[in-house]
């Protein structure tokens, strides 16, 4: 580790009324990097944020902020700031006076406020907002303001819980761009906390999977796609095919009654796992060519490409392919070793 | 669809006994029956400024404004507490503050009378410390007393009401941009909370200031606030005209009082829906 | 901050305040003694004396009788102008919520006089004085928009399609709201049936206006009664109408919880 991490959470612990919301959490956070907290809702990624702003307190382990322990810190203290899901702005007060509110506790004079918030209006594409209500606000520009709100008191530290949740799609495609625009104009940390697999994919440096309060992945976002640790993260990114199989030796595993060669060792001999094979990688061929045959069951237009389902060797089989294969035609399907990914086995509920 | 039409028998009850009453009440105060039959007049309103009915009607107006400032000053923390982390998922405690309002109003003054009159268990308490006898029964103590234990509840639950449904993320905000407790109190659950606040006032102050049995059971004979005295006035004077009248400015005092806190409250409104 | 403790007494300090006087009614009702400071010893002589009393059964039946009858009328009369109001254009609605609102914000004692004014004004006309009669209207009166305020807000969370639904079906307007709207509204029209009981049975101040000579519910005997000082007689009673809200608040508050869950349920 080059540089101490700006945050470290060490084997941190939260229950909820006897329901373990996260088990024994190990995390850091690298200075200036965009960090994804994904997954399934109840799977604890919001606990984890509201932890490192304070709101929660583990009850056990602690959270460390450029090396010193602020496990018991209270959030008015801790250099953090937050932008809330519902943006959770002061309806009593306009946009200049919510933005304002941070600094007016730092006591800043008059002078500054009104520059600090004009620039960061300006940031954020408010400029001349000030005087505005925040209720007669579209849900799009009471999120900027909400983002305006935290940044003005330049925290090293931005978390994000679900911000874009609330939006339309367009709206949310644009804002996903302009946020790492300002973070990476700012520099500034980003924790951001999402279901949304897309969104993850497309923002962040750092993604962190989680499920049932523990983390399954932790990873860029190209090693969570190619190559996800077990089932649940590769069907939680993007749609797969997860087929029961045993590894026979290395680079041999046996499944959908056949034996495919693939890149993956390390497993005992007749180990129980799973396949994962993503849609798009299963290549329609000519019938008699490729390891299996089947017949389409069905075909969805998805507008880039085509869904088929192919049943084949008592399976069915998600297929994404630009080419369609009419319902009824019988086909070969070609897998590649390295598009076949072995995973030990994990209880899916 | 012509559903509308079963609102009509409660359109003409409410015109019967609701309208009509109110302007026989209008009727009364501004006119006089004398040998040449009826006539408008002023003279009952004026009456009202007499020093002596005026004294009641200030000596009602204080009475009941003491009882609301303490009202105030007591139950806002209750709401803050029972609205607050440790007891928000106790709902048997903040039933607790509700049930006092659903007893009835005589039989918790009626309470009030037999703890603090003679022979009673205050009197017996001091005693039994050997301190000197204290007469609170039939004093303006204990109606301020009285007032305060009846009207308590009115004034906790709308403020409790407004401070629960507050979304919980705007306070966690200001503490995020770095407020502590005394600042997010002061600056966002005291203004965000003014709607109950408001509601909570004049659910006090009107009952307080129109009551006539906790004055009469508590405050002893002598009709010392408004209520007492338009119960007077049709019960035992029998002068309706006068009663009418007293009504009227009670009802254009409430209705000023209403029309002040509405006002007050519109500038919130938008805080009311968080 | 004030400490967990501190506001835990503070708490119990406003409950002791709230519930003491009540308590010490409830228990002073079994005293042997006339004298509330002083415990001589159990006994119910003082519930056996109350229901001896001929009055009392009376003022019973009255405020039974009253509380029951207008709490039925009122709801029928509220809940049908509830469906009504509900179909207004919006400015004839907003005038008549404004006259609903009115006996509600009003004070009773303006309430009380003004009811009594039209009696004793229409008795020329109509031959009835007051007592009993007067009285169920002036309950009435106040009860409907206790009704049309619990009814509302149902009908509010009532999706309009599914009255069109059962017209596109073929069902009768009136037979659409007898077997569509009614039902999905009733747990309101039950709440406002149980609250002007309630309601009714607590009145003091209108019945006290509109009834006459020799006619009296509970709150009025209480009345006059207490008004004379400290009597163990109304102890008894008190707690004996104590005890009734009691046992009707629970009865209300499962119902609530109960549509609470239901709609928990739905959700899921």
């Amino acid at each position: 580790m080059a540089e101490e991490p700006i945050i470290r959470l060490v084997n941190v612990s939260k229950n909820y009324d006897g329901t373990e919301a996260l088990k024994d959490i190990n995390l850091y956070i690298r200075k200036n990097e965009f960090l994804t907290l994904l997954g399934p809702s109840g799977c604890g990624k919001t606990t984890t944020l509201r932890i490192i702003a304070g709101f929660e307190r583990p009850d056990s382990g602690a959270v460390f902020f450029e090396g010193k322990d602020i496990t018991d810190l209270p959030p008015y203290k801790r250099k953090v700031n937050t932008v809330f899901q519902r943006y959770a702005l002061f309806p009593h007060m306009n946009v200049a006076e919510n933005i304002a509110f941070g600094l007016r506790i730092k006591k800043l004079d008059n002078k500054t406020i009104e520059r600090k918030v004009a620039e960061v209006l300006e940031l954020v594409n408010l400029k001349g907002f000030e005087k505005r209500s925040v209720e007669s606000l579209s849900g799009g520009q009471q999120q900027r303001v909400a983002i305006a709100r935290a940044l003005v008191n330049e925290p090293e530290v931005l978390l994000l819980d679900e911000p874009l949740g609330a939006l339309d799609l367009k709206l949310r495609k644009g804002m996903q761009i302009e946020l790492k625009r300002i973070q990476k104009m700012l520099g500034i940390t980003f924790v951001y906390v999402t279901h949304d697999q897309e969104e993850a994919l497309t923002m962040s440096d750092t993604i962190v999977v989680m499920k049932d309060g523990t983390i399954q992945q932790i990873g860029t976002p190209e090693m969570i796609y190619n190559e996800p640790k077990n089932a649940f993260v590769a069907d939680f990114i993007g749609e797969s095919n997860i087929i029961p199989g045993r590894m026979l030796k290395d680079r041999l595993v046996y499944f959908a009654g056949h034996e495919f060669e693939c890149v993956d060792s390390g497993f005992e001999h007749n180990e129980e796992v799973d396949v994962v094979i993503r849609p798009e990688d299963i290549k329609l061929v000519p019938m008699g060519e490729g390891m299996l045959q089947g017949e389409v069951e069905s075909v969805t237009f998805k507008g880039v490409h085509y869904e088929m389902i192919v049943r084949s060797e008592g399976i069915n089989w998600m297929i994404h392919s630009t080419l369609m294969e009419p319902v009824g035609s019988r086909i070969g399907l070609r897998i590649l070793p390295q598009d076949i990914h072995i995973m030990k086995k994990v209880a899916l509920k | 669809m012509r559903r509308t039409c079963y609102a009509y028998p409660y359109l003409v009850w409410m015109a019967i006994f609701i309208v009509v009453p109110l302007f026989l009440l209008l009727f009364y105060t501004f006119t006089v029956t004398t040998h040449e039959g009826i006539r408008l007049t002023l003279e009952h309103i004026k009456r009202i400024w007499e020093p002596l009915y005026l004294m009641v009607l200030l000596r009602s107006i204080l009475l009941a404004l003491i009882c609301t400032v303490v009202c105030l000053l007591i139950g806002y923390p209750v709401a803050l507490i029972l609205s607050g982390k440790e007891y928000s998922q106790n709902k048997v405690l903040a039933l607790l503050f509700v049930i006092p309002m659903w007893i009835n109003f005589l039989v918790r003054t009626y309470a009030w009378m037999s703890l603090l009159g003679r022979n009673g268990l205050i009197d017996m308490v001091m005693e039994f410390l050997h301190l000197p006898s204290v007469q609170l029964l039939y004093t303006d103590h204990a109606v301020v007393l009285g007032m305060v234990y009846n009207f308590l509840p009115f004034m906790v639950l709308p403020i409790y009401s407004v401070l629960t449904k507050m979304d919980k993320s705007i306070i966690e905000a200001a503490q995020d941009l770095g407020a502590d407790y005394i600042t997010v109190l002061k600056r966002i659950i005291i203004p965000l909370s003014l709607p109950g606040v408001i509601s909570g006032i004049t659910m006090v102050f009107m009952p307080a200031v129109t009551t006539f049995i906790i004055s009469r059971l508590l405050g002893g004979g002598q009709y010392i606030l408004i209520g007492n005295l338009i119960e007077q006035q049709f019960i035992v004077v029998g002068d309706w005209h006068f009663g009418s009248a007293i009504s009227f400015v009670l009802t254009v005092i409430i209705l000023i009082t209403m029309g002040i806190m509405r006002k007050y409250d519109k500038e919130y409104e938008g805080g009311a829906i968080w | 901050m004030v400490g967990r403790i501190g506001k835990r007494i503070y708490l119990y300090l406003i409950l002791l305040f709230l519930y003491a006087p009540i308590v010490m009614l409830v228990v002073y009702s079994f005293n042997e003694s006339r004298s509330m400071g002083r415990w001589n010893g159990f006994t119910l002589k003082w519930y056996a004396e109350l229901f001896k009393d001929t009055e009392v059964l009376r003022a019973l039946y009255n405020t039974l009788a009253i509380a029951v009858l207008s709490a039925i009328i009122a709801t029928v009369i509220g809940t049908a102008a509830a469906i009504g109001i509900h179909e207004m254009k919006r400015v004839k609605k907003a005038i008549v919520m404004n006259l609903t609102y009115l006996p509600v914000i009003n004070p009773d004692i303006v309430t009380g006089v003004s009811l009594m004014l039209l009696f004793v004004f229409t008795k020329p006309f109509t031959g009835m004085g007051l007592g009993f009669f007067t009285m169920l209207l002036a309950h009435i009166t106040f009860n409907i928009p206790y009704v049309i305020l619990s009814v509302m807000p149902k009908l509010k969370q009532l999706d309009r399609h599914i009255y069109e639904a059962a017209l596109d079906l073929g069902a009768t307007p009136f037979y659409a709201l007898r077997k569509i709207i009614i039902p999905q509204i009733m747990p309101g029209i039950v709440t406002g049936l149980l609250l002007t009981f309630t309601l009714s049975i607590d009145d003091f101040v209108i019945s006290f206006f509109t009834t006459g000579s020799g006619v009296s519910n509970i709150a009025i005997y209480v009345y006059s009664m207490a008004r004379r000082g400290v009597n163990p007689k109304i102890n008894a009673l008190s707690t004996i109408m104590f005890l009734t809200v009691l046992i009707l608040l629970l009865i209300v508050n499962k119902r609530m919880n109960k549509d609470n869950s239901r709609v928990k349920e739905s959700l899921r």
